[in-house]
């Protein structure tokens, strides 16, 4: 079943294209990382899945039209946008009380089963607690609904590394059970690697990568290279190059690249690229001033469907 | 239990758990009003804090009770009746005032906290929908608000007038020209009739007006959703040298004429005509309803398209 189908979705900020043409379609069950610069349209992309935004071009979100019909689809999606929207004034006991009222799937004692285990008590205002307390009590809340999709835009923006990888920790093994889909964006990519089962590069309103995480496992190879080998190893023509402690790491898209892995292993050592290292191959291979053709690097991943 | 008859018999165990949870329709715009309540704690401490004011004016007055009786024997009764009532009118005054307050500033902000706070984005994520947010926050002046004043209103002239007939029996003197002159009955019945008319359905295009700005302004609410009025006037002066406009919108929101037979007289006193039936055939009532579901159609459109400031 296909959660989120977005057919030359357009939006334009007067003359700046936050999102030019995107087609995507996200799959039941999928986590996907939605990674980019800023103001690649991370954001915007998310607002019009989420109803808060108009836009052109077709846009089903679990068959409805975000734009028209946000409230019926909100008993079906979830969205934390950052850290910092949960009312300051808000008590504890009044934010589950809310949501429960309003919320036909809230399950009010998974909820605060989730808070019993945090610091975080129900007299407690908004404003008298930490960020990452902050953070907890809005996962508490999210989890607690029986959600087919959850939307997570830099969710863990200004936490502490022990708050971010609890907040990861919690939502794999408390909430994703393979029936639900998660879209996730974040400047953390090494934080989530684990954690997606697919990734999507987004850069100035464009799709630029769009593959699961075998297939990154399969597809893409770096080779760290020692400086007497590296011209053996341009020669198969590296999508992206580096030098890091002294060698060289060379970055290949054995789709394109038509070299495959034992002409690679003789000349370094090969392993799987980092998300980021990826990221600045794609992403930092793009020419500043053409935004509107496709990377030569990954010309079919643009395309392509997640299954 | 009604038999579900969309039902359908033939389909797996599956379609139950398909179906959304019924909802009735009024729980999230109860919720809603609730949310208010506790964002807006002024919508209920301004007027018991006007009630507390009154009360402790009043208190003090008490000294002077038995003797300012005392006096009045002397006087004719109109005059009599006038200031036995005056404390109970003024505090019903202020109690009111507190609320047309409260009612202009939370308007003002009730569209415009949200986006300024972000939270805006949480309350988006919950499946309420944009009409029964402006609703909600609508209700709030034109029905909560007015209700609250009336239970605190009551509730203070009632202490009041105990406190009085304590006092004066304290001192041996009779009540029944107390009782005889606050008619605490009627005064409830005209101050509910006042507050319902003119507070609630006269003001509501204001209301409106007012949620309108707030849903639109990105800053300076305030100063929105007065200078337009200001600069039509201004604009009409310099242009024409006449203030029609000005003389159409004081003529609308001073009096409120239609409800009573005399205006300008106090909105509790009991000696009052109310003429219902000339309220609400009143052309002006139903041009300014137009006006404020105009006004909130378009906060609904405002609330849908605006984001976080």
């Amino acid at each position: 079943m296909t959660v989120i189908e977005a057919r030359g979705l357009r939006k334009a900020f007067g003359a700046t294209i936050a999102l030019d043409d995107v087609d995507l379609q996200v799959a039941e069950g999928r986590i996907l990382g939605l990674i980019g610069p800023n103001g690649a349209g991370k954001t915007t992309a998310l607002n019009a899945i989420l109803g808060l935004t108009p836009y052109q071009g077709q846009l089903r979100v679990l068959g409805r039209d975000p734009w028209t019909e946000r409230d019926r689809l909100m008993r079906d999606v979830c969205f934390i946008a950052d850290v910092a929207v949960l009312p300051r004034w808000i008590r504890v006991s009044q934010a589950l009380d809310y949501v429960a009222g309003v919320h036909p799937r809230f399950d009010r004692a998974k909820a605060e089963g989730f808070l019993a285990r945090t610091n975080i008590r129900s007299a407690n205002k908004v404003r008298e607690l930490s960020k990452g307390m902050v953070a907890q009590l809005h996962l508490a809340l999210v989890m607690a609904i029986d959600a087919k999709l959850l939307v997570l835009d830099e969710p863990t923006l200004g936490l502490d590394i022990l708050y971010r990888k609890q907040f990861y920790d919690s939502l794999l093994n408390d909430y994703y059970d393979r029936s639900r889909t998660i879209v996730v964006t974040t400047h953390q990519v090494e934080e989530i690697q684990n954690v997606l089962t697919d990734l999507m590069f987004i850069n100035r309103g464009r799709i630029v990568l769009n593959c699961s995480m075998e297939e990154i496992e399969s597809r893409y190879v770096e080779v760290m290279v020692h400086p007497e080998q590296v011209a053996a190893a341009r020669a198969f023509k590296p999508m992206h190059e580096r030098q890091m402690l002294g060698r060289g790491i060379l970055l290949f898209d054995l789709a394109v690249n038509h070299v495959d892995r034992q002409q690679l292993g003789a000349v370094g050592d090969l392993r799987t690229p980092s998300i980021a290292d990826l990221f600045v191959a794609v992403v930092g291979n793009q020419p500043a001033t053409a935004p509107s053709t496709a990377p030569p690097t990954a010309p079919t991943a643009a395309q392509g469907a997640i299954r | 239990m009604t038999i579900q008859a969309n039902a359908m018999p033939d389909s797996p165990m599956g379609a139950q758990v398909i179906a959304p949870p019924a909802t009735s329709a009024t729980r999230p715009m109860y919720w809603s009003v609730r949310r208010e309540l506790w964002e807006y704690r002024s919508i209920y401490i301004a007027p018991l804090a006007a009630a507390a004011a009154s009360l402790f004016g009043f208190l003090i007055s008490l000294f002077r009770l038995p003797h300012k009786m005392r006096a009045l024997a002397a006087l004719d009764p109109m005059r009599q009746h006038q200031a036995v009532v005056m404390p109970y009118h003024l505090a019903s005054a202020l109690i009111m005032a507190a609320g047309v307050i409260v009612s202009v500033f939370y308007c003002l902000d009730a569209l415009h906290g949200e986006r300024r706070d972000r939270s805006i984005l949480f309350w988006k994520s919950l499946p309420v929908s944009d009409l029964t947010t402006v609703l909600s926050k609508a209700i709030i002046p034109i029905l909560v608000i007015q209700l609250l004043t009336f239970v605190i209103t009551v509730a203070t002239l009632s202490i009041m007038l105990l406190l009085s007939t304590a006092v004066l029996l304290g001192s041996g003197l009779s009540v029944t020209s107390l009782w005889a002159q606050v008619s605490l009955f009627e005064m409830s019945l005209m101050l509910l009739y006042h507050l319902l008319t003119m507070h609630a359905l006269w003001y509501a295009p204001v209301y409106g007006w007012l949620l309108l700005v707030s849903g639109w302004a990105r800053r300076a609410a305030f100063l929105w959703a007065v200078l337009p009025w200001l600069a039509i006037f201004v604009v009409e002066k310099i242009a024409f040298n006449t203030s029609h406009f000005a003389t159409m919108l004081a003529h609308h929101f001073a009096g409120g004429a239609e409800a009573v037979a005399y205006p300008g007289t106090l909105p509790i006193d009991p000696g009052m005509m109310i003429t219902p039936v000339r309220f609400l055939t009143a052309p002006g009532l139903w041009i300014g309803l137009a006006f404020a579901a105009a006004f909130l159609a378009g906060a609904v459109r405002m609330r849908r398209y605006q984001g976080p400031i």
